[in-house]
């Protein structure tokens, strides 16, 4: 039966009604009409739901709602923000680095898997800030992606790392 | 506006377009596209108005009918457009794809877009240009040969501060002009826009979140629908019998509400948990009567069907194959199904009333998808309203009409707009697989190194014609399209890439009832022919103790196949040795092929380096290079990503993906049981793009697949000295091949 719970996403806490098992997704997708996480499979297998819980990537299609009170949910949609806090920044950017370098590398065709693929990857730098490529191979490979952009997607995590230490080093 | 409807043609060409345009301009209405929304579509292709308007802000909006799918058409056709009215990229755009707003360009498949759209976008844009000239002459008193134009600034070419903007001259007002397709269009040599590596517009928002796709939408007060399905669908004739639905089995759900038409089964909910939760535990008994062949017996069972044979291609003798003094390769390969499988599940929102219906959905043919929402459900076609939403990549034909059409079926029972989002399963279970394959090719070459003979029968099913939902709640028969083409073996795969003097190409249609939903998925058959020919081609090569890719070139006479074909070889930096392998002992062996292969049009060429583990089977591909040349390319960059995403899939299709069947249904459901290619077994990719600007724009979205495929084999062949006659190459299946020698 549903429920009132409340939810931290993006820094706003918020109060939804619904079953306490109804999959975080959801919730995202519904009552607070985020883009980021979206339907892939359902099954924890592809990585299209993903977003940050306590800055750990998660796969909000079977993660239960109930499962993430007073915790801190993050979305694409957070993600600047989020990168302002880890790195102290007065304001956030309108783009975390790893969003940016997708554009510079034109890494996306339909883009329907990036939403993963940038959640992943920024959490990755978050905790390993120069990855090496067998490294990101390993720590994206949970994420799938249908077009074939890896290579790509490789090349803009490296890149986003580079200008994420350029920002430090500054 | 309404859209003109008058015929201009009979009025004569280009001279008197000045004329017509004056006249039009005099107390016409604003350019509304609002406006356009009163009106079905299409609209008329023979008006200006159609293609293009001109904003006041001297900016302009192109109508497009192709869809954006990730391939960057939404960019490359403004470029086209821009290239010819001399506007910046930055003053264009677009709009989504209605048949209340957009022009019928035909569906977004066969790499269509540039090569078909591309020149009625630049001479639409073309004849605009012409007519904002004759305008401007008259506004500033000119003769149109001193007039120049940048940034859509008409200028004196001697007084520049003399100007007019287009914005000032037409600004949102119709044009009232007939498309004649006369005016002159700009050369090669004075492109500016067209052949630069303008970035996609659609990136931004789609790394953002702000993008759009189909899965976002929501409408108020509709339902969320999920369908009711067996997990994997059966023969495509047998379609699905339910002997019984217990809806109190979800009694428990008060939001949800069953929804049967035919043997069509549906829930619809509030709550989009309410509906995935019924549609899960909801108890049916379907009929499982057995009546698909299963994995095992596939082949055989297509390679003894009755079938409906065509020559495709037949020249000189192939009784030459006789000659003992010929090396020959003769084999049989078999190529699986394959599913288009998009990485988000098809999505559709369908409003249905009693006279008149609104789906939105993923199609790469709004105007196809109307006639099929319209003949089903009965509503006169200029009552049907299709809207496009892009969605995850398709590759072709994946259930993007059967979702719009179950949607519909749910919203017309529920008398609400109902959003149905297909579950992986219904994705995986129920697509239109790209056909699987038997060919049996043989090829004979002299000892000089030439190929003599060369023949080629392909057994397959056509595609089907009916969509699951329709078939199941109406009942309708199973049937498939007509014809061949693409759906069977074409010459530009096989034995026609070759100089051969004696040839003989022959498609086996099987009938595809007894077998799985058929559909165009991406390059559809040309891995499986390339896979087969290629390694064919590669085995002559071998006999003769030649160099594969000196070989191909001493039988190849057409220069874009040479160009392709060298393009890849120098990409690789190729060092010419004797095809077949120094073979080692390691456990891990390495290996590089060669290979040749399009769809239909353009040209491909690739060189695969693989790596072969003995001891686990598994298959590696380290590094693929892949040329395409498509004619006049309009934004290399986009090519090269399309040929990177080719490379990769093309890996993805050869060495891991397998639609498996029993006798009763498709048993591969998610991407556990349909593996597809990930980070850590992703090869290098090296695009290159053969640029040809005096050439006719053709497809580059499929084009270097086939190649990469035969690539594959034949550096597998290289690494171990064993021909993998069956993909995917899994390491199952390379286990057996290995140890069979």
């Amino acid at each position: 039966m549903a429920s009132e719970l409340k939810v931290k996403v993006n820094e706003r806490s918020w109060k939804v009604t619904a079953a306490p098992d109804t999959p975080l997704l959801y919730v995202l997708a519904n009552e607070l009409q985020l883009q980021g996480p979206r339907f892939g499979c359902g099954l924890a297998q592809c990585g299209s739901c993903s977003v940050l819980v306590n800055g750990v990537e998660t796969r909000s299609c079977v993660t239960p709602v109930s499962a993430v009170q007073g915790k801190s949910v993050t979305t694409l949609e957070g993600l600047p923000a989020l990168y302002a806090a880890q790195k102290k920044l007065p304001k956030a950017p309108d783009l975390h680095p790893v969003q940016q370098a997708m554009i510079d590398e034109q890494a996306v065709q339909c883009g329907y898997c990036f939403n993963g693929m940038i959640i992943k990857a920024s959490e990755l730098l978050s905790k390993v800030p120069q990855p090496d490529e067998a490294q990101i191979r390993t720590a994206m490979n949970g994420h799938l992606c249908r077009c074939g952009t890896y290579p790509r997607v490789i090349r803009a995590i490296q890149r986003a790392s580079h200008s994420m230490m350029a920002e430090i080093v500054k | 506006m309404n859209f003109p409807r008058r015929d201009f043609l009979k009025s004569g060409g280009a001279l008197v377009i000045g004329f017509r345009l004056r006249e039009a301009l005099l107390g016409q209405s604003r350019l509304d596209t609002t406006a356009r929304n009163a009106v079905p579509g299409p609209p008329d292709a023979k008006q200006i108005d159609t293609w293009l308007a001109i904003h006041a802000d001297n900016t302009a909006t192109i109508f497009i009918g192709f869809a954006e799918l990730g391939q960057g058409n939404s960019t490359a056709l403004l470029q086209v457009a821009a290239e010819e009215l001399d506007l910046d990229m930055r003053q264009l755009k677009t709009v989504r794809l209605d048949t209340s707003i957009t022009p019928n360009q035909g569906g977004t498949y066969s790499s269509a877009s540039i090569q078909r759209g591309g020149p009625q976008v630049r001479t639409a844009a073309a004849e605009a240009r012409f007519a904002l000239l004759q305008l401007a002459s008259k506004n500033l008193n000119t003769p149109i040969d001193r007039l120049t134009v940048a940034k859509g600034i008409v200028s004196v070419q001697d007084n520049p501060a003399q100007s007019v903007t287009y914005g000032a001259l037409v600004g949102d007002k119709p044009f009232h002009l007939a498309f004649t397709g006369t005016a002159p269009v700009k050369t090669p040599a004075e492109f500016k826009v067209v052949g630069t590596r303008v970035p996609r517009n659609d990136i931004p928002d789609k790394v953002s979140g702000k993008y759009v796709y189909m899965q976002h939408m929501r409408v108020p007060g509709m339902l969320h629908g999920r369908v009711v399905r067996p997990r994997g669908q059966s023969a495509y004739g047998a379609g699905v019998k339910v002997l019984n639905v217990d809806e109190a089995s979800i009694r428990n759900i008060p939001g949800a509400r069953v929804i049967h038409r035919g043997n069509f089964t549906g829930v619809v909910a509030e709550n989009e948990w309410d509906a995935i939760r019924a549609a899960r535990q909801l108890k049916v008994t379907w009929d499982t009567t057995p009546t698909l062949p299963g994995s095992a017996a596939l082949y055989e069972s297509m390679r003894t069907a009755k079938t409906t044979d065509r020559v495709v291609l037949e020249r000189g003798d192939i009784g030459v194959f006789g000659n003992a003094a010929h090396v020959v390769a003769r084999t049989t390969y078999h190529g699986p199904y394959q599913a288009h499988a998009p990485f988000g599940p098809n999505c559709a929102l369908a409003d249905v009333k009693s006279d008149s219906a609104l789906v939105m959905c993923s199609t790469q043919d709004v105007y196809g998808t109307r006639g099929k929402i319209s003949t089903m459900l009965g509503i006169p076609l200029e009552k049907v309203r299709v809207q496009y939403y892009e969605g995850s990549g398709t590759y072709g034909h994946s259930c993007y009409d059967d979702v719009a059409q179950a949607a519909a079926i749910l919203s017309q029972a529920a008398g609400k707009p109902v959003r149905l989002q297909f579950m992986r399963w219904d994705e995986h279970g129920w697509d239109n697989y790209g056909p699987a394959h038997v060919g049996e090719v043989r090829a004979a070459a002299d000892a000089a190194g030439k190929i003599v003979a060369y023949e080629y029968h392909g057994w397959q099913h056509n595609w089907s014609l009916l969509e699951t939902s329709e078939q199941l709640a109406f009942g309708k028969p199973a049937a498939e399209w007509p014809g061949a083409a693409a759906q069977g073996v074409s010459a530009a795969n096989t034995g026609g890439i070759y100089a051969t003097p004696n040839l003989r190409i022959v498609n086996h249609q099987v009938p595809g009832t007894a077998y799985l939903k058929g559909g165009w998925l991406r390059s559809p058959l040309d891995l499986s022919v390339s896979f087969a020919s290629e390694q064919a081609i590669d085995e002559l090569a071998y006999l003769l103790h030649m160099d594969p890719y000196e070989f191909r070139k001493r039988n190849i006479t057409d220069e874009r196949w040479m160009g392709v074909l060298d393009a890849a070889a120098k990409a690789a930096n190729w060092t010419p040795r004797p095809a077949g392998p120094v073979q080692s002992g390691a456990k891990i062996v390495t290996g590089r092929g060669i290979g040749l292969g399009t769809h239909l049009v353009s040209y491909g060429g690739a060189v695969a380096e693989i790596e072969v583990n003995k001891e686990t089977g598994r298959v590696v591909a380290k590094h693929l290079y892949g040329a395409i040349d498509a004619g006049l390319t309009v934004n290399p960059a986009f090519v090269e990503n399309q040929i990177g995403g080719q490379l990769v899939q093309a890996a993805s299709r050869m060495l891991k993906e397998e639609v498996t069947l029993s006798t009763t249904n498709v048993t591969s459901l998610d991407w556990n049981s349909y593996p597809i290619l990930r980070f850590e077994e992703c090869p290098e990719v090296t695009p290159v793009v053969v640029q040809r600007l005096d050439q006719r724009s053709s497809g580059a979205g499929e084009e270097v697949m086939a190649a990469a495929a035969g690539a594959i084999g034949n550096a597998f062949f290289d690494a171990t000295g064993v021909r993998m006659r069956e993909y995917p190459l899994t390491p199952a299946r390379v286990l057996a091949a290995l140890k069979q020698g």
